[in-house]
C-alpha cells in the first residue's frame, strides 16, 4: 500500500517536471514573478490596525447608564432683556396703545400708513368673504388662487419687470431665493450690514461668502480681483463656479443706501450677478416707489433678482421676488419656501393689491415722506449722547449711544431707560433686536426710529424734543 | 415587538409591494422617457425643434450660466410633459368642492392659456382641509369681519419690537390649554417654525436623529443648526435604537467626546406615506436613553384623537413626555402659521432666543382669529358639540374611504386611521392620465411623483375632510378611471389585458 502512494507520488512528481520543461517562456516568467513577490511580502513589515476597540456589551450598558445630557435649554433669567414683551392692544396704527398707554408709532414699519386704510380693509373683507382665511395646500396643489396670479401680475407690471413670485412669509423669501440658485462651490460677495435673513440663507446655500466691508466698494473690488487671479490659476472651475454680489437697497441695520451705479459696473467689469434685496426700499425710495432702481435711474434689467417683503410699505405679509422670467421661473420648483409651504391667505393678497392701487394712484405720498424723513432727521442731530445712523431719506434709523459704557448690557439698559422715558410721555419707540450669538457682525445697541406718513410735523418735533429730553436726562 | 404591549389599541399599517412587472414597466416606462429626452434635448440643440425656454440676456450671454444643463433634464423633457396636474388655479373658497380656473395650453405645456372659464363643483381631494374649517359661512366668520375692520391686515413689526399683540397672547393661552401643556408660542409661518427654531435648540456637538421621510422644513432646521444628522429608517424602532446605542456608546465621531443632546425629529403624520408615528415606542425609548423629543404634528394636530389633539391623544399619553409639540395651523384650523409648545422653561428660552421672535414679523390678527375660533369650537367652547361632530364626521370618513379602496383591491399605504390616503400608481404614464381624467370627471386630485417620492412609487395622494359626504367619497371610489388606471394589484392583474394596458400607460406617456 505505501509502495503504491510511494510510486503514485512519484508518478505525479515526473509528470511535474516534465510540465516544467514543456510548459512555455511566458509562463514561467509570470510564474517566477508571482513567487519572488509572495515572498516580499512574506518579509516586508505589517501594518497594525487601528485597534477597534468594540465594546462589550456590558460595557455599553455602563456609558448609557452613565451618560448626563444637558438640559434641553438653558435657563432664562427673569430679568432677560427680551423676555418680557411690549403688549399692544388693538391695531399697531398710527395711535398705538402699549402696555395700556396710548403713544404715537415711532416703532412700526408702516411707512405710508396703509395698516389703517379702509380701502385696503374693505377689499381683505371682500376676499374673507369669498375664499375664507386659509388656502390648505402648497402653491403647487391647489393652493394658487386666481387673487397671487393677479398679484404677482400686478407687482411685475409695478416694477417693471417680466415676472414676479409671492411667498407667504417676508423672512422666508430671501432665505428661499439664495439657495436657489447659488450651491456649494459657487461664490457670494455680500455686505457686511446684510440683515439675519439674507445670512440664514447663505448658511443654507453652503456657498462661499465673502464679506465685504459696509457699502465699501474699493473693498469688494479688492476682493472681486483676488478672486480674479484665483481663477486664472484653475480656468475649468471658474467656468462653472457663479459669482453673485448681494446687497440691500436700504440696508436695516444701518440705514443707509447701497452704491448702485457703481455696483453695476462691477458687475460688468467682472461678470458677477447682482441680488437685491429692497425689503425697506420698496414703496419708500424712488420717485414712484419702484425702490433704489428707480432712486439711481438704472434699468431694473441690469439687477438679475429683486426680493422684497410686503410687511414694510405694503402693510401686509409675504414677500415678492421680481426679475426677469429666466431667473424667476426657476424659483417655482426650487424654492423650498414656495414649494414646500402654503401659499399666502387670499385676504392678505388682495390687500396688498388694494396698496398697491393706492400707491400708484397716489405718486406725492414718497416726496411726502422724504420731507417727514429730512426733517426729523435734521431734529435729531444736536442732541448730545446720541448719534443718528441713517441716510437723509431713509426712513428706518437708529440712534446709538455716543460713547459707549464698554459693555453691551449697559449699553442697552441706558437705551431702554431712554425708550422707557420716551413711552411714559407718549412717544412708542423701541430698542433694535439682535440675536447677539449668530450674527456675523453684531450691529452696536441702538433705538430704532421709524417716519411715517402719517405722522404730522407737529407730532415729529414733539418726539424730537422728547428724545433730546431723554438723552439729557439718562445720560447726564 | 417586544414594545407591542404599550400600544392600546391596534396599530394597523400596510405597505403593500407591488408585484415584479409593475417595477419593471415603471423603470421602462421612465427609460423610455429619458430617451426620449435625450434626443428632444438633441433637436432643440440643433435647431430643428423650437426650443420655448427662457433665455439669458445678451449683455451677459458671456457671464458664467446661471443654470447648469443637466440639472434641469429632469424638468424640461419629463415633468413638462405632465405639467399641467400642478398649480392649477382656483378661484373659490377650498372647501369640499371648488371651482377652478380653465387652462390650456397650445404649445404643450410651455406656456398656459385661460380661457375665462371656471369648472364648477370640482370634488376636491386635494387640499388640506381635514376638519373642514376652510368655509365662507357668514356666520361663522363673523368675529373675523370684526377683527378684520379693528386691526387691519399687516403688523409691521417683529415679536420682540412691537409686534406683539394681545391677539397673539390669547392665542398662545389658547393653544396651550388645547393640547394641555404648560405654555405655547405662535408663528407666522409653519414652514419657518421648523426652519428657525430647531437652530435654537440644538446647536454643534449635538447628535439630531431624523426620520428617513422627514418634511423638508425639519430637514433645512437641521441642516442650519450645524448639529450632526443621522437618519433612521422610516418608523423603525430598531433602527432608531440602534444608532442611540452606537451614538451615546461611542459618543462624537473623531473626538469621542460625549454628546451634548440627542434630538430624535419625527413627524405625527408623514403626508406621503400616510403612516402614524410610533410615538409610544419612542417615548420609551426616548426615557431609556435620556434623548429629546421633537414631534412635529403638522398633519395630525386636529385631525387624529378622539377630540382631536392629535397622535398624543390618539395613543392615550401624556403630552409631557414630548418634550417639544411643534404643529401648524394650515391643515386642520384653516388658517396660516405653527406653534411650539411645551414646558414654560422651553418656551421662555425660545421667547429670547428665536429667529423667528428677533428678526420675522408676527402672525396677523386676521389669521389669528380663525385660529381662535375653530380652536374654540373643536374644544367645544363656543358652546355647540361641532367640534367633536367634524372629528368624528373626519374619523368616519377616513375609515369609510379607505376600507373601500382596500376591498377594490388597490394598494394604499399608511395606516388605517390616517386622513391622507396614497394610492400607488407606479408608471410615470399614469400620473399624468390619472389626474387629467379625473378631472374630466370633475375630481381634483394631487399626484406626485420623483423627487417627492422614490423614483418607482408615484402616487396619487387623497386628503380626505369631515366636509366631505359620504356621495362626494362613493362618486370618487366609482370613478371607473380608477378602475381602468390602476388595477395593479388586483388578483386578475396578471392577466395579458392588464399588462397590456400597463404597457400602453408607460408609453403614453412619452407621447402626451
Amino acid at each position: 500500500m505505501a509502495a503504491a502512494v510511494g510510486m503514485g507520488q512519484q508518478w505525479v512528481l515526473v509528470e511535474m517536471v516534465q510540465a516544467f520543461y514543456e510548459a512555455p517562456a511566458y509562463h514561467l516568467i509570470l510564474e517566477g514573478i508571482l513567487i519572488l513577490w509572495i515572498i516580499r511580502l512574506l518579509f516586508s513589515k505589517t501594518y497594525k490596525l487601528q485597534e477597534r476597540s468594540d465594546l462589550t456589551p456590558k460595557e455599553k450598558e455602563e456609558l448609557i447608564e452613565e451618560w448626563q445630557p444637558e438640559p434641553l435649554v438653558p435657563p432664562v433669567s427673569k430679568d432677560h432683556p427680551a423676555l418680557n414683551y411690549s403688549v399692544v392692544s388693538g391695531p399697531p396704527s398710527h395711535k398705538i396703545i402699549v402696555n395700556g398707554k396710548e403713544c404715537i408709532n415711532f416703532a412700526s414699519f408702516n411707512f405710508l400708513g396703509l395698516l389703517d386704510n379702509e380701502r385696503v380693509k374693505n377689499a381683505a373683507q371682500a376676499s374673507l368673504r369669498k375664499y375664507g382665511v386659509g388656502t390648505c395646500g402648497p402653491r403647487g396643489f391647489y393652493g394658487t388662487f386666481d387673487v397671487h396670479l393677479e398679484l404677482e401680475d400686478r407687482l411685475a407690471k409695478f416694477m417693471r419687470t417680466e415676472e414676479s413670485i409671492i411667498y407667504s412669509y417676508g423672512f422666508a423669501t430671501i432665505a428661499s431665493a439664495i439657495p436657489a440658485y447659488s450651491k456649494r462651490g459657487d461664490i457670494v460677495f455680500v455686505d457686511e450690514a446684510a440683515c439675519f435673513a439674507i445670512q440664514k440663507g447663505l448658511q443654507a446655500s453652503r456657498s462661499n461668502i465673502k464679506l465685504f466691508k459696509h457699502n465699501d466698494m474699493a473693498d469688494l473690488e479688492q476682493l472681486l480681483k483676488e478672486q480674479e487671479i484665483e481663477d486664472q490659476k484653475n480656468p475649468r472651475k471658474a467656468c462653472v463656479t457663479r459669482r453673485f454680489i448681494l446687497v440691500e437697497g436700504l440696508y436695516m441695520n444701518t440705514g443707509d443706501i447701497c452704491p448702485l451705479p457703481e455696483l453695476i459696473k462691477l458687475k460688468y467689469k467682472y461678470k458677477v450677478r447682482i441680488f437685491l434685496e429692497e425689503s425697506l426700499s420698496f414703496g419708500v425710495l424712488g420717485e414712484h416707489g419702484r425702490g433704489v432702481t428707480e432712486h439711481f435711474g438704472i434699468n431694473v434689467d441690469d439687477i438679475d433678482l429683486i426680493s422684497a417683503n410686503m410687511e414694510n410699505s405694503l402693510a401686509s405679509i409675504g414677500g415678492f421676488c421680481c426679475g426677469r422670467s429666466f431667473v424667476i421661473d426657476h424659483q417655482r420648483l426650487s424654492g423650498q419656501g414656495y414649494c414646500f409651504s402654503a401659499s399666502l391667505p387670499p385676504l392678505l393678497a388682495a390687500a396688498a393689491i388694494e396698496a398697491l392701487n393706492i400707491m400708484e394712484e397716489n405718486p406725492d405720498i414718497f416726496q411726502i415722506l422724504r420731507e417727514k424723513c429730512k426733517r426729523i432727521h435734521k431734529a435729531l442731530q444736536r442732541i448730545s449722547g446720541l448719534i443718528v445712523v441713517g441716510d437723509l431719506f431713509s426712513p428706518a434709523l437708529h440712534l446709538q449711544l455716543e460713547e459707549t459704557s464698554g459693555s453691551r448690557e449697559n449699553d442697552m439698559k441706558l437705551l431702554k431707560r431712554i425708550v422707557d422715558y420716551c413711552m411714559n410721555r407718549s412717544i412708542a419707540l423701541t430698542q433694535a433686536r439682535y440675536l447677539e450669538k449668530e450674527e456675523k457682525c453684531l450691529p452696536p445697541p441702538s433705538i430704532r426710529v421709524v417716519v411715517t406718513v402719517e405722522q404730522t410735523e407737529e407730532e415729529l418735533d414733539k418726539a424730537a424734543s422728547i428724545i433730546r429730553e431723554a438723552a439729557q436726562s439718562v445720560l447726564n | 415587538i417586544k414594545y407591542m404591549c404599550l400600544y392600546k389599541r391596534p396599530f394597523n399599517e400596510h405597505f403593500e409591494q407591488a408585484p415584479m412587472y409593475v417595477a419593471v414597466l415603471t423603470y421602462l416606462g421612465f427609460g423610455v422617457g429619458t430617451i426620449f429626452g435625450y434626443l428632444r434635448d438633441f433637436m432643440r440643440a440643433c435647431g430643428l425643434e423650437s426650443c420655448n425656454l427662457a433665455a439669458e440676456r445678451e449683455e451677459q450671454k458671456d457671464f458664467v450660466p446661471l443654470y447648469q444643463d443637466f440639472e434641469n433634464f429632469y424638468t424640461r423633457n419629463l415633468y413638462m410633459r405632465i405639467r399641467d396636474n400642478w398649480n392649477r388655479p382656483i378661484c373659490s373658497v377650498p372647501g369640499p368642492q371648488f371651482d377652478l380656473m380653465e387652462r390650456v395650453t397650445d404649445d404643450f405645456n410651455w406656456t398656459f392659456r385661460f380661457t375665462g372659464r371656471t369648472i364648477k363643483d370640482v370634488i376636491n381631494m386635494g387640499s388640506y382641509n381635514y376638519l373642514g374649517f376652510a368655509e365662507t359661512d357668514a356666520n361663522a366668520l363673523k368675529t373675523l369681519a370684526d377683527v378684520l375692520q379693528n386691526y387691519g391686515t399687516g403688523v409691521c413689526s417683529t415679536r420682540q419690537e412691537m409686534g406683539n399683540l394681545d391677539k397673539h397672547i390669547e392665542l398662545e393661552n389658547l393653544v396651550a390649554r388645547f393640547l394641555d401643556v404648560e405654555a405655547a408660542m405662535v408663528f407666522g409661518m409653519g414652514f419657518a417654525t421648523n426652519s428657525m427654531n430647531i437652530p435654537s435648540l440644538v446647536g454643534k456637538g449635538c447628535l439630531i436623529l431624523s426620520d428617513e421621510l422627514n418634511h423638508t422644513s425639519l430637514v433645512l432646521g437641521a441642516r442650519l443648526s450645524g448639529a450632526t444628522i443621522r437618519i433612521f429608517k422610516h418608523n423603525n424602532m430598531q433602527s432608531l435604537e440602534k444608532l442611540l446605542r452606537d451614538a451615546i456608546a461611542y459618543g462624537q465621531p473623531r473626538s469621542r467626546r460625549a454628546w451634548k443632546k440627542i434630538l430624535i425629529l419625527v413627524e405625527g403624520i408623514y403626508s406621503m406615506e400616510g403612516s402614524i408615528v410610533r410615538l409610544p415606542e419612542i417615548v420609551a425609548l426616548k426615557k431609556r436613553y435620556k434623548a429629546y423629543l421633537y414631534l412635529d404634528e403638522a398633519h395630525s394636530i386636529g385631525a387624529v384623537g378622539p377630540t382631536g389633539r392629535g397622535v398624543v391623544e390618539y395613543f392615550g399619553m401624556d403630552p409631557e413626555d414630548v418634550d417639544v409639540l411643534m404643529g401648524t395651523f394650515t391643515k386642520s384650523f384653516g388658517a396660516a402659521g405653527g406653534y411650539i409648545a411645551g414646558k414654560k422653561e422651553l418656551v421662555d428660552f425660545l421667547r429670547t432666543h428665536s429667529h423667528s421672535a428677533i428678526y420675522a414679523t408676527s402672525m396677523c390678527p386676521p389669521v389669528a382669529e380663525q385660529i381662535i375660533r375653530s380652536m374654540k369650537c373643536v374644544m367645544g367652547l363656543d358652546g355647540t358639540t361641532q367640534g367633536l361632530q367634524r372629528v368624528r364626521q373626519l374619523g368616519e370618513n377616513t375609515r369609510y374611504f379607505r376600507r373601500r379602496l382596500h376591498e377594490m383591491g388597490f394598494i394604499v399605504y399608511g395606516n388605517d386611521d390616517s386622513p391622507v390616503v396614497p394610492l400607488l400608481l407606479y408608471m410615470p404614464g399614469k400620473i399624468g392620465a390619472f389626474a387629467r381624467r379625473m378631472l374630466d370627471k370633475n375630481i381634483g386630485v394631487v399626484v406626485v411623483g420623483f423627487p417627492a417620492t422614490p423614483i418607482a412609487e408615484s402616487r396619487a395622494r387623497f386628503c380626505v375632510s369631515a366636509a366631505h359626504t359620504r356621495e362626494m367619497l362613493d362618486t370618487v371610489r366609482t370613478a371607473d378611471v380608477l378602475v381602468k388606471l390602476t388595477s395593479d394589484a388586483r388578483g386578475a392583474g396578471r392577466s395579458y389585458k392588464s399588462v397590456t394596458l400597463n404597457l400602453n400607460n408607460s408609453f403614453c406617456f412619452c407621447f402626451s
